[in-house]
Formats: C-alpha cells, structure tokens, sequence
C-alpha cells in the first residue's frame, strides 16, 4: 500500500508536482500514466525518499520511506536502468546491494537467474545494452522479496520477448498479492498490464480509475460513411444532432491513398450509432458504399484526456 | 525465466526479517570498494609512489649530506627523508577516496544505493570508516617500506635511523594515520562537491597548490599557515626532527583531525538535505 497526501514539489518556481493524492492497493498492478514531463519520476522519487516533498507526505505501508527498517525487504525499486557504477560487474553490484539490506549472498545468485543474466553475471555493467541493464535494474528490484515494487518505465529499451517478460513478471508479482506500481507515457502498454491507473497530467491527478472504467467511459465512438451523397448525408446527420466532419485517411478504410488528405464522399459521424446512421440514409434514399462503427483507440483517448497538460507539444505537424 | 520463483525460497514473508544495521551497511561498501578496478590501480600507485620516491630523495639527500651546512645537518631527519614520497603518494589516496563517492554522483549509482540505504548518515559513515582502514593499512605498509628502503640507501652516506630510535615509531605510525584522516577528508570533500573533477581539483589544491603558494608568501604570512593549514599540520605526526613554526606532532594532528570533522560534519548535514 502506497498513500500521498496532498504532495507537492517545486524547482524553484515550477511546480513538478501538483497537490497530488492517490493510495495504491495491493494485488493490482497500477499503472501510473502521463505524458513526459508530468511528474511520474519526481512522484516516484519522493515516494522512495530520494527527493523531499515541499508539501504534504507519502507512505508505504504506513510509514516514511526513511523510516523502514530494512527498505529493499519492503519496496523494490527500478528508477532508472543506468544508476550502476559501470566499472562494477553485475553480481557485485547486486551483492553490495543485497548486504546493505543484509539479504544473504545466496538470493544474488537466484535473481540473476531469475532475469536471466546469469551467463553475464561476470561482465562489468558498462558493458550492458539498455535491455540488460533493465534487467539487472529489475533484479535488484527483486533481491528483497518486497510487498511493494515500483518500476519506471520499465520496458524501456527491451525487445519484444523482454517486453512480454516485464508484463508477465508485473502480474504475476500481483497475483502474488503484493502492490505493483508502473510508471509509462504509454496508453497501450498500461491496457495490457495494469488493473488500475492513475493518470497525471502537469504534476496534477487527471483520473484515478480502473482500467476498464477508464475504457468505457473514454471510449469514443464515431461512424464512418463513404457515400456519393455524402454531402447530403452530412446534412441530415447534423439535421438529427450528430456531429459530422470530413473524413480523413487516418480512419479510412483501405484502399485510400496515404496522400489523399480529406478523401471526397468519406465522413465522420459522431453522436449516432452505424444503425442510426443506416436508418436515415436509407429513408432518404441515399446510397452508401461503407458504413463502419469506429472504436477510439486507448491511445486516442488518453490523448485526449492529457491534451490540456502535454508539457511539449509539436506545433501544426500536418499530414 | 518466468518459471522461477520470485519469493525467497525458505522464509516466511514478511516476519522473518530484520533491520538493516550498519554493519550491514559496512559489509556493502567495503564490497564496493573492492569491486572497481580504480582501487587495486589508485593503492598500487601510492605505494609504488611512496616507496620509489622516497628512495629516490633518500639516495639524493645521503650523496649530498657531506656538502650540508652545519645548521642543515642538525636539522637532518632520515625518517622524514624516507617518507618524503609520501606528499605524492598521498594524492593517489585523496583521488581514490574523491571517487568513492563523487563517481556514485557520476554515473547514478547513488540514487541506487539512496534507495538502498535511506539513512544516508550510514552511507557517508560507512564509506568513510571502510575507505580510513583501508588507507591506513597501505599506508602503514607504505611507510614501513620506505622507512627500510630509504635507510638501506641512507646508511653508509649519511646518518640514518632505526626502529628503535626516539620518535621513529610514532613518525611511522602517524603516516599511516594522516593516511586515514586524509581518506576521511577525501570521501567527505567527494560527497560535499559530488563532482568528480571538482573535488579532485578542491583536494590537490588543498594538499599542494596552497602550501606552495604559502611558501612565496612574506614570513608574518607563511609561518601561520605552515604551522595551521591541516594537512601540513596533520604531517608533522610524520616526521622525527621538529621544525621552527610547526606544531608538535600530536598537536598537529589534531588540527587536522578537527578540520576533517569539520568538513565531513558539513557533508553529512548536506547530504542528509538535498535531493539525490
């Protein structure tokens, strides 16, 4: 169990983090979800004592970070991959790890195994590619047998397998009863991992939802139509209150071009149902070529829930 | 991969553990002491340095004893000759204790280890007393190979000294502890800078820079800093033939110890503060 209180934390004058609430529940995974530069890490942080908050406070298990009394036996922590001292080899850096916590020297052994680094349990860390430093990082998250983990974007730099390996690995650490905390900028990787999500957008908390929840509610849905009356369609459409735009290659159907920009007699209906949508048209004897009900990705819907609080945004890239 | 189980084997979670203590902590930073390869080179260097170069200016100095004046061959002092090496050697120690720390700043092992040990008073602590016996150990094997190198050379051109002879004993063993308060200084002066070349840069400045510039420095100047700069005052433990304007040896060393807490008190007090 991970509680924040009302924390706070300002660089000078810009504020990181915003006021921010939550309590992270054991046996889920959470995942923690906004665009760069929306406090994630700095949340993380403060939770692991790293940086002091200016205001309020942050919990695990009911106590300071500081104050646990043997904290990799309570929190496993994957902030990032490169804090290692490279010139250090791999199972020694897990050991000096391990013994500050007194963890037996034994259970190195058997984390390296578990990420699969043992054959390189030798080899100095400078050595490591992203993807093994992730690995060593998340080994180390795991020396402690903790009830709590936090990882920062963890499939950072991982190929496809290892991609599958983290997912695997956070649900079964949930199922395991213990809480599990991950942080991405992400919408379709948190679909697949986590239960929960916690989404901050501008060091602010923009929704404290279940995964479901967030889909249901965020889903948008929208009608495409290619017909020869499109125009007359779309006057109709607007005629029984739904909202209608050209549409674009984006959400067309195949066989448009990638350079056709708006395509002519293709629009987007959103406030009708395809049915609806079949119903007026037939009534006013208009004929269609597609009618198909288009579902928002996950990602269109967190962007649209982040749009307000994207602290770098490209300006006008058109397509 | 997945097939392992990710509990500890044999152990109840959560009631079979304890507190982390310091010796734990202790345990963790001798590992990492041992386990980078600038160590072996950096103690390698200081004794190479301080046995060779003591050798050498021993050889030197005994050749030219017979032109000494009277005053200068009153003031002759084989122990200190033999050390001499010592005021080179002793950088290779300030750099190593620089980066026992600073080099964690560097590469961002220490947010690692902050999460690690979060009483962060422990982490300073434990640096410091590891990386202290270990300079005192090479130190004391330094000094004592000197001393027989350096007499060997000495004897036959000059007078030398024995074991035996007042002050000779406490000049070894004192090298081996300026060695140590200088270990302390170097982790505290790394952990206060955090950058590397900082704190390198802030060391050799402290330990040669400043006492060079001091000696272009009018009388009423360059005596109370020869006598009061800590680490030329820490150095008269090492030496047998007490000089006009220093401290007497445990006096001096004092000096220097007060000075080291000092510094190490301010890098406790900041490290303990400030975001990692």
């Amino acid at each position: 169990m991970i509680e924040a209180h009302g924390l706070v934390k300002r660089y000078g004058s810009t504020v990181a983090v915003n006021d921010l609430s939550f309590a992270i529940r054991p046996g889920l995974v959470t995942g923690f979800l906004g665009p760069n530069g929306a406090g994630k890490t700095t949340t993380m942080r403060m939770i692991l004592g790293l940086d002091a908050p200016t205001q309020g406070s942050v919990t695990v298990g009911g106590r300071s970070y500081r104050d646990l009394p043997a904290p990799m036996r309570e929190v496993g922590a994957l902030l990032d991959a490169k804090a290692v001292h490279g010139g250090r080899r791999a199972r020694d850096h897990l050991l000096c790890l391990a013994l500050s916590n007194g963890i037996p020297g034994s259970r190195v052994d058997e984390v390296l195994r578990m990420v699969g680094l043992e054959g390189v349990a030798r080899r100095r860390a400078k050595g490591f590619s992203l993807g093994m430093g992730q690995r060593l990082g998340i080994a180390s998250a795991l020396l402690g047998d903790p009830a709590v983990l936090i990882f920062d974007e963890p499939v950072n730099g991982l190929d496809p397998d290892g991609i599958h390996w983290v997912r695997t690995l956070m649900r079964e650490l949930a199922a395991e009863g213990r809480t599990v905390l991950v942080s991405s900028h992400l919408m379709s990787e948190m679909a697949l991992t986590a239960d929960h999500l916690l989404v901050i957008g501008k060091g602010r908390l923009i929704a404290d939802t279940s995964v479901d929840e967030f889909v249901r509610s965020s889903s948008r849905q929208s009608v495409h139509v290619r017909s020869p009356q499109a125009a007359e369609l779309a006057a109709r459409c607007r005629e029984a209150g739904a909202t209608v735009r050209a549409g674009d290659t984006s959400r067309a159907a195949a066989g448009a071009g990638p350079d056709a920009g708006t395509i002519p007699n293709v629009i987007e209906i959103t406030g009708m149902d395809s049915a609806e949508v079949g119903k007026l048209a037939a009534a006013h004897g208009i004929t269609l070529f597609e009618l198909i009900p288009v579902q928002a990705s996950l990602e269109e819907a967190f962007m649209e829930l982040t749009r307000e609080s994207v602290e770098y945004q490209a300006a006008g890239v058109t397509r | 991969m997945t097939d392992a189980a990710i509990a500890m084997t044999g152990r109840d979670h959560p009631a079979a553990f304890g507190a982390s203590t310091f010796d734990d902590v202790l345990r963790s930073e001798w590992v990492k002491l041992r386990s980078v390869r600038s160590t072996f080179w950096a103690l390698a260097v200081t004794v190479v340095l301080g046995v060779a170069l003591g050798a050498v200016i021993s050889a030197a100095a005994a050749h030219g004893y017979a032109k000494f004046s009277v005053s200068e061959k009153q003031s002759w002092d084989p122990t200190g000759v033999s050390q001499a090496g010592f005021v080179i050697a002793q950088l290779a120690i300030a750099v190593l204790g620089v980066l026992c720390i600073s080099s964690e700043y560097s590469t961002g092992m220490i947010r690692t280890s902050l999460i690690a040990v979060p009483k962060r008073g422990r982490i300073l602590a434990a640096k410091a007393i590891v990386f202290a016996v270990v300079s005192f150990v090479v130190g004391e094997f330094t000094s004592f190979a000197a001393f027989f190198v350096g007499q060997a050379l000495i004897s036959g051109h000059a007078p030398h000294a024995a074991l035996g002879d007042p002050g000779v004993a406490r000049a070894l063993v004192g090298a081996a502890l300026y060695a140590a308060a200088l270990a302390v200084l170097s982790v505290a002066t790394g952990g206060l800078l955090r950058r590397p070349a900082a704190a390198i840069t802030c060391m050799v400045a402290v330990l040669l820079v400043l006492p060079v510039i001091a000696q272009a420095l009018p009388d009423s100047w360059r005596n109370p800093v020869t006598e009061f700069w800590p680490t030329q005052a820490g150095s008269q433990i090492t030496n047998v033939y007490h000089s006009a304007h220093t401290l007497q040896p445990w006096t001096g060393f004092g000096v220097m110890c007060l000075f080291v807490a000092i510094v190490y008190v301010i890098a406790w007090t900041l490290l303990d503060r400030r975001d990692a």
